[in-house]
């Protein structure tokens, strides 16, 4: 075990939510040490091959995969002094005394006591009960992302996708675009929950979007061979003659993501289950600060949401765990911008469930 | 049905078709967007004023096509890929249908190839004029295919004879 680690900020996750923290607690002056599991920087964003939407302040029109490179620059031009990324470096614990007890690869444990930590560990993906669904050849989005966008494998050469959310179309697109053939969109809804731009790409593309179907098994002898979906009345109940089989390698489930806040949990932050939110999520005040003054959070572990905002209330919390460090220069002018920006991502219809979920989980009903 | 199917509606896409006459005097864009979602690209795109200013970045774009001039700088700006610029007037049989197209290999100029809809169905032969793919594309080439007249409101794609 190494010495005591004392830095004054501790970000735990390099995603968008993450970088932007620190961009945002360095440019206020203070010094920040950024753990990350991975590698690299950049968390999904490293996966994202498509272009973003959202505001031009959040990198609207970019490419999720240029974005950590533009954080990372711009966090390198304010302060590379103030700056300390540890990659390759898990962090296993949250103790009481605000201690994180990390570990990183092929190296020692090491134990960090940040005067502030925020927490921007985003979101694990859910999983589908069906029968087979333990068969090689069921993926997460995530893990089909993860091989085709990080290490150019291709998962299969035909692929139902589950779940017509963002995750499911944009990934349907990655698909075809590395040439590998997507027999079908299936959603269980009767409506399709992405943006509808990406629906209409892959729907130019002559790939299917069946609303209102679900998978009821997946076959195969020792990897699938194809699955059986059928369709689903409006009481989400099996339509009895209406199964198809469709014969393909690869089922990929896009079903929806769930905030990591284990740490959290850990930490002993007060936390509420709002399944607008995704889940089990921290309390939190307009600070990004949880029930422990010293604990903040930000990004698809506060809430699921878009990259975008996730930024933004990285901002957020980094402004604010800098300024209660006393480097509270300009913190209300920062502030009022942030919290309009974020406003203005969630005043529209697609952002109906997020404002309801935040403000059940204000004690609203 | 767009919400269903992820298929434009007829009505839909009339509502955003420019008058007959606007199509008479040149190319002009076709802003395909039918849902309220927080992005405003296309309009920091647009230098003619004709995507005009947004009051919340959920708005959908208002297009003036009196003012667009076609030239077509706001389609690899969409991250939606839902702008097409058309020509009407590019000769007596043909117009032009000019479309984001992100999959490799790209097509070569003069090659015939199958122009699709909405659905991915096939619509007509089609000859690719122009295939764009600069810098400031950022790896979103545009494509610009000669369709019969009839067919310019119907071509939102095409694919390559004999295989992608």
């Amino acid at each position: 075990m190494t010495s005591l680690q004392k830095p004054e900020i501790a970000i735990v996750g390099g995603g968008p939510a993450g970088l932007s923290a620190a961009l945002s607690a360095v440019r206020q002056g203070a010094e920040v040490m950024l753990i990350d599991r991975d590698p690299a920087l950049g968390g999904q964003l490293v996966k994202q091959t498509h272009m973003f939407f959202g505001s031009r302040k959040e990198y609207a029109a970019i490419r999720g995969i240029d974005i950590p490179g533009k954080l990372v620059a711009a966090l390198e031009e304010e302060g590379a002094e103030k700056f300390k990324p540890l990659l390759d470096t898990a962090v296993l614990g949250y103790y009481d005394d605000g201690v994180i007890l990390a570990y990183k690869e092929e190296e020692q444990a090491m134990l960090i006591k940040p005067q502030k930590t925020i927490i921007a560990t985003g979101a694990a993906e859910k999983m589908l009960p069906f029968p087979g669904n333990d068969l090689p050849g069921v993926y997460g989005a995530g893990a089909v992302q993860t091989l085709m966008n990080v290490y150019g494998i291709k998962p299969g050469t035909r692929v139902l996708m589950v779940g017509a959310g963002n995750i499911g179309l944009i990934v349907s697109y990655q698909l075809l675009q590395a040439g590998v053939e997507v027999a079908a969109i299936i959603e269980g809804a009767p409506k399709i929950g992405g943006y509808l731009v990406h629906a209409t790409k892959v729907r130019r593309a002559g790939i299917p979007i069946k609303t209102s179907h679900t998978i009821k098994e997946a076959y195969g002898k020792d990897s699938v061979e194809g699955a059986l979906i059928c369709s689903l009345d409006e009481n989400w109940c099996a339509i009895p003659g209406s199964d198809l089989d469709m014969k393909v390698d690869v089922i990929c489930l896009a079903v929806g993501l769930t905030p990591q806040t284990e740490l959290l949990w850990q930490a002993g932050c007060e936390q509420k289950y709002i399944p607008e939110l995704g889940g089990y999520v921290p309390l939190r005040n307009e600070k990004m600060q949880t029930s422990l003054p010293d604990l903040y959070i930000a990004g698809d572990m506060a809430c699921i949401e878009e990259a975008g905002s996730a930024m933004v209330e990285g901002k957020i919390a980094g402004l604010y765990a800098a300024a209660d460090l006393g480097y509270d220069e300009k913190v209300e002018e920062h502030c009022h911008s942030y919290c309009r920006e974020l406003e203005e991502l969630r005043a529209g219809p697609t952002g109906a469930k997020i404002r309801q979920g935040l403000s059940r989980l204000n004690g609203g009903v | 049905m767009l919400e269903k199917t992820g298929v434009p509606d007829p009505e839909q896409v009339k509502d955003i078709t420019p008058t007959e006459e606007r199509l008479q005097k040149g190319p002009v864009v076709i802003v395909e967007c039918f849902q309220n979602i927080p992005c405003d690209p296309c309009r920091h795109a647009c230098r003619q004023g004709a995507i005009k200013e947004f009051e919340d970045i959920n708005d959908l774009p208002e297009v003036d096509h009196e003012l667009c001039n076609g030239c077509g700088l706001c389609i690899s700006e969409c991250p939606g890929l839902a702008i097409f610029v058309i020509d009407a007037t590019y000769s007596e049989e043909e117009g032009l249908v000019k479309m984001p197209y992100e999959y490799l290999p790209l097509p070569e100029e003069n090659e015939e190839v199958t122009g699709t809809d909405t659905e991915g169905r096939p619509v007509c032969s089609a000859r690719v004029i122009k295939v764009q793919n600069t810098k400031t594309l950022d790896r979103t080439p545009v494509v610009t295919l000669a369709v019969p007249k009839q067919h310019l409101m119907k071509v939102r794609s095409f694919v390559r004879k004999g295989g992608e």
